[in-house]
């Protein structure tokens, strides 16, 4: 499919500019305590956010792309 | 089912078995491995003023931690207990703190029982010195004031490692 | 537990390819417990697509070198194991002449500090007295029982996350497998999550033992999640669902000329799915969140999802989120009311039809305190309100356009450890 073939072609861009430019990461491991806060987590609850998931597939046409969390502490 | 759009199935996976290939061999750690261990001077939770230049003869531990950063509270009692048992022979353990409310500080200092200094470093600028790449990140410098050793994160058996480079480091 | 792949055809050659340098990246790692449960999990994967069906060997093979691909690139730290946690939860639906309730449970305990089990039970007991129900046949109880099994396997700052569920009810069973990998990149700045789900359904019919049809789905997930500041946090995820095979209802009915006939639903659909969230602390220890998801298909459904939330700390023990939903999609190509001609698809299922939903949500979490040193207990409420509004889907025992309210209530009781 075209989208698939355009997401790789973006993906393989992505790689080289971020191997390849040099950018810093710009916010430090000491500068993310906002974000290692339980409210800045998109799901905090798994079983009662996949019941609500559930109800809304069921209802509703439109699934998939409920998302894997990222951000946090990012300790370790 | 389409199958044409399985047949790029392996080569989208190559590409972006690629990708995550070069954006993870991007040097993850730029952080202070050698050398002279920058000085620094910060206040302490008990109050004081503490200098690093001044711990020269003992070995030191420098520990960065936070409260909100869960592996570092796992890390700490661990730590405590080699302070106590490491001391008296000449070892220094300073944790540098670096919560923006030093409240939250306190609170998991005295709830943990920390024997050890505890430095405030809510301005960050220790933490730039030693271009702090993780939490929590050790420190062991020798007696002379030179970085020895650097430690990344914390997993469980850590401790084993430190205890044997204090030792080593004692010897000397 | 795990059959062993039958002897390897030369369509499945890439498949072992693949599932070699999957295997000796695994060789390559420490601990040999850990080494041993994935190559349980390995064979499984591989056992699960070695059949003559090509198409799905390439899945395995697509599969197996993008693990090998993560665990030979990874980085020299460490992420983080999901927490130990034990959950216990009751639920309950109400809306539409439908009652769901029942308790589910979900444990996690870490292993060897490098891998985490997680085993869950979902028990839905179902009142369906729904306007389709009604309107065609009588009020029935039914109970629907589902049990996933689940692994996460941290290797430097990859996760690699393999999972299983198993759902059956009386006249339908659903059987998935899933594998995702988490990697954090750029200073763990950016973190990329890849998936994929495999699923199998069995349809079975009440009162008509000989009945028995399946669907296959196909799912692959992408995903990114952005540190914008120290404050601010952005991700996008897309998704693709392919399904096929039987896809409708062998109970539901479509109207032509006002009289009853059985559905008749394509046997492929795809579907893809774009999701934006942001989040971020505004300060006063709260955080607000925004995200839009857009949904498009072969049966020419769009429908679009937006969200908006608060979250905010009160004192030492509560924490409380207060949020609004908007939902809205167009009609199926085959969907229709009352059809007037005769088509090939014909399909009068609500859930493909022109409708809005909408409703505020509240959840709070209150901390009751740490037990044994070692428990951290939280008790958890969320109830959700909605409103479904149905613009082409009439009730036909009073001929008016559809419309219900529905209520939706989690109460969790959780000790994290």
């Amino acid at each position: 499919m075209k989208l698939r073939r355009t997401l790789a072609a973006g993906l393989m861009a992505g790689a080289t500019l971020l191997a390849g430019c040099g950018i810093e990461p710009w916010v430090k491991p000491y500068e993310r305590e906002r974000l290692a806060d339980p409210i800045m987590k998109f799901t905090r609850d798994p079983l009662a956010d996949k019941h609500r998931e559930h109800v809304f597939d069921v209802r509703e046409a439109a699934h998939g792309a409920t998302g894997v969390q990222g951000g946090g502490c990012g300790c370790n | 089912m389409n199958l044409r759009l399985l047949s790029y199935a392996p080569r989208t996976a190559a590409i972006i078995a690629l990708w995550l290939a070069a954006a993870a061999s991007q040097s993850a750690a730029s952080a202070l491995t050698s050398g002279p261990a920058p000085d620094f001077t910060l206040h302490s939770m008990a109050g004081s003023n503490l200098r690093l230049m001044e711990q020269r003869g003992q070995v030191v531990m420098l520990n960065f931690w936070a409260s909100w950063c869960g592996p570092c509270r796992v890390e700490m009692p661990r730590l405590n207990r080699l302070y106590q048992k490491y001391h008296a022979s000449g070892f220094q353990l300073l944790g540098v703190n670096v919560d923006d409310d030093i409240r939250n500080a306190a609170g998991v200092s005295s709830k943990l029982g920390l024997q050890f200094p505890v430095l405030l470093d809510t301005e960050k600028t220790v933490s730039r010195l030693y271009d702090l790449s993780t939490m929590p990140s050790t420190v062991l410098i020798d007696r002379d004031g030179r970085v020895r050793y650097v430690h990344l994160g914390y997993k469980d058996g850590y401790e084993q490692t430190y205890e044997e480079q204090i030792k080593e480091l004692l010897r000397e | 537990m795990c059959a062993r792949p039958p002897t390897a055809q030369p369509a499945c050659r890439e498949a072992a390819v693949a599932a070699t340098r999957l295997w000796r990246a695994l060789a390559a790692l420490g601990s040999p417990a850990a080494r041993r449960l994935l190559l349980i999990a390995a064979r499984c994967v591989r056992a699960l697509f070695a059949t003559d069906d090509r198409p799905a060997c390439a899945d395995a093979a697509r599969l197996a070198g993008l693990v090998g691909g993560v665990l030979a690139a990874a980085g020299a730290k460490g992420a983080d194991l999901p927490e130990d946690r034990a959950d216990t939860m009751f639920h309950l639906y109400d809306g539409g002449g439908v009652t769901a309730l029942g308790p589910a449970v979900l444990i996690r305990k870490s292993l060897f500090d490098r891998v985490s089990l997680t085993g869950s039970y979902f028990v839905d007991i179902v009142s369906n007295a729904s306007i389709d129900v009604v309107t065609t046949a009588s009020p029935y109880h039914e109970t629907r029982k589902e049990a996933g099994l689940g692994l996460d396997y941290v290797y430097h700052d990859a996760t690699i996350s393999l999972s299983g569920t198993h759902s059956k009810e009386p006249d339908y069973t659903a059987d998935s497998t899933s594998v995702d990998v988490t990697q954090d990149v750029f200073g763990g700045m950016t973190t990329v999550s890849i998936g994929y789900t495999r699923g199998w359904d069995t349809v079975g019919k009440h009162g008509s033992p000989t009945f028995s049809a399946s669907a296959n789905h196909w799912q692959y997930r992408l995903g990114a999640t952005q540190v914008l500041t120290p404050r601010w946090l952005m991700s996008l995820n897309l998704e693709s669902v392919s399904d096929q095979g039987y896809l409708q209802s062998p109970y539901r009915v479509a109207r032509l000329f006002g009289a009853a006939i059985p559905e008749r639903d394509p046997s492929t659909r795809t579907g893809r799915a774009a999701l934006v969230r942001v989040v971020g602390d505004i300060g006063s220890r709260g955080a607000v969140r925004v995200q839009y998801r857009y949904f498009w298909d072969t049966w020419d459904i769009s429908a679009h999802t937006a969200e908006l939330g608060y979250s905010r700390h009160l004192g030492e023990r509560w924490l409380v989120d207060a949020y609004f939903r908007y939902y809205k999609q167009n009609h199926a190509l085959f969907y229709g009311d009352n059809f007037t001609a005769e088509r090939t698809y014909m399909s009068r299922n609500r859930q493909l039809s022109t409708f809005w939903d909408a409703g505020p949500g509240l959840k709070t979490s209150y901390s009751v305190g740490r037990y044994a040193s070692r428990f951290d207990v939280k008790v958890n409420a969320a109830y959700q309100w909605l409103r479904f509004q149905y613009s082409d889907f009439t009730d036909i025992r009073n001929g008016k356009l559809y419309s219900f309210n529905a209520s939706v209530l989690e109460l969790q009781l959780s000790a994290t450890y």
